[in-house]
């Protein structure tokens, strides 16, 4: 499969279980909104040039929105993580994007420590920033700052779940891609 | 003016993020004036063809609870019904009844409760149907029971705290009084114990014209049953020629291969008449002693 298709279904994937799955569920509590959908972002390959990725995140955020009825709610934190993920990446491995063995970040593509913190800050600052949006219409200082921790809690556990159980197929980079 | 353009050239990506973000944040903020209108619009065909479909498979797991809905109502419904009503002659009647009068005069004479099946056998020579409905909810012995549809099921036989058993019209022993919704006259239906979807309609003289497809009603002169419910449709026609009357073969109108939801239909004159028609029996037959 190409990369253009599986990103294409992974997108599909992402946001119909973000949409009939995690919206659907009872939550536990009402800051506890469990999200799993910009995991696409965090998956996207390395090799993707900054401004399609600003796109895709932009585009992203945007479906969902749509699904949700929060027109440029979501769009605005995807881009920002869309926009955050380059300098995190060239933060945590100091080499450049060609370098690297294999195509998407994972925990194999970066080793888990530096890929759980990779995961971790974009978390954060999608919350963070989706949360502080909401928050702008209505609730105090003090909600929002228990919603961000809880909703990345939920989110980390969500993704780290996710990510043991379905290892993906990597792919080495080679020469002839 | 090269400077200016090699200075966007340089920084793009940081100018896309911010453009974006100002159309984001744009989209935000003007929810309630623009979008719904124009975006939104747009946008709801697509995800309303997803939810569509989604709904049609998230629909099957609330169908039970939506159906135990539309059941209530219907049961709410037919109690409206006015053939659960009867007009009392008073012109000799001196005491008031204690069963409440309607404006009109019209007395209640039939009430109904829903209730659903928990158990239904059809494979048998006698089959019971059990309802999740016993004489704490106000079940008693020969109350009627229908199909959520409105068709003829049974009566109860047996009434425990918190539930009934309900003999099935499918039961070697049944026999309902049946009417012909075309021309009146009322036999009995039975069941042979053979095929669950038919039963037989006995006593209707030959003088009748019946054909096939015509309408088999509960009749008017049960004891358990309200008039008007749907016992079947003829699909066949014998006359035996011994007795000079037909042998009505009935497709029955309730499915009694998927019960679900039921009602349990009182007579509330019932004691009355059923002793009334005691008292006579013994009355005739002291008579008839007192003759010989």
């Amino acid at each position: 499969m190409s990369d253009f298709l599986r990103n294409i279904v992974r997108l599909a994937a992402f946001i119909l279980i973000q949409v009939y799955v995690l919206n659907k569920i009872p939550h536990l509590h009402r800051f506890i909104t469990p999200y799993i959908y910009y995991l696409f972002i965090l998956w996207l390959p390395f090799s993707i040039p900054r401004l399609w990725l600003l796109l895709i995140g932009f585009l992203t955020g945007l479906i969902l929105d749509y699904f949700m009825m929060t027109p440029g709610l979501h769009a605005a934190a995807c881009l920002l993580v869309a926009y955050i993920r380059p300098f995190i990446i060239s933060l945590l491995t100091p080499k450049d994007a060609s370098e690297f063995t294999y195509r998407e970040p994972s925990a194999k593509a970066m080793q888990w420590t530096p890929y759980t913190f990779y995961v971790f800050i974009l978390t954060l600052l999608h919350h963070g920033y989706m949360v502080f949006l909401e928050w702008l219409d209505f609730g105090s200082f003090l909600d929002f700052l228990i919603k961000v921790v809880a909703t990345t809690g939920i989110s980390m556990l969500l993704i780290l779940t996710a990510e043991l159980l379905f290892p993906r197929k990597l792919k080495f980079r080679t020469n002839t891609a | 003016m090269r400077n200016i353009f090699l200075f966007i050239g340089r920084y793009r990506t940081l100018f896309t993020f911010l453009i974006l973000q100002v159309v984001a944040l744009w989209f935000l903020f003007n929810y309630n004036r623009f979008h719904r209108s124009k975006f939104l619009g747009v946008a709801n065909e697509m995800t309303g063809r997803i939810n569509t479909q989604y709904n049609k498979v998230e629909d099957y797991f609330t169908l039970r609870e939506e159906n135990r809905r539309v059941h209530r109502l219907n049961d709410s419904l037919l109690n409206l019904l006015p053939r659960n009503f009867m007009r009392r002659d008073t012109s000799l009647q001196m005491i008031q009844d204690s069963v409440l009068y309607d404006t009109s005069g019209n007395y209640r004479r039939y009430i109904s409760r829903p209730a659903t099946v928990v158990y239904n056998t059809i494979n048998a020579q006698k089959n019971y149907i059990q309802i999740n409905r016993g004489a704490n909810q106000g079940i008693k012995d020969n109350m009627a029971v229908v199909s959520s549809d409105g068709s003829a099921v049974g009566v109860v036989v047996n009434v425990s705290s918190n539930f009934s058993q309900v003999m099935s019209l499918l039961h070697v022993q049944n026999s309902v009084s049946a009417s012909l919704k075309k021309t009146g006259d009322f036999g009995t239906a039975e069941w042979d114990g053979v095929d669950p979807r038919y039963l037989t309609l006995k006593r209707i003289p030959k003088t009748v014209d019946v054909k096939k497809g015509d309408t088999v009603l509960t009749s008017p002169v049960s004891f358990n049953f309200p008039p008007g419910y749907m016992v079947g449709t003829v699909t066949d026609i014998k006359l035996d020629n011994t007795t000079g009357l037909y042998i009505l073969k009935i497709r029955t109108a309730a499915n009694f291969y998927n019960l679900q939801q039921v009602h349990v239909i009182e007579n509330i004159d019932r004691a009355e008449q059923v002793k009334l028609f005691d008292e006579t029996k013994k009355k005739i037959e002291q008579v008839k002693k007192n003759t010989r």
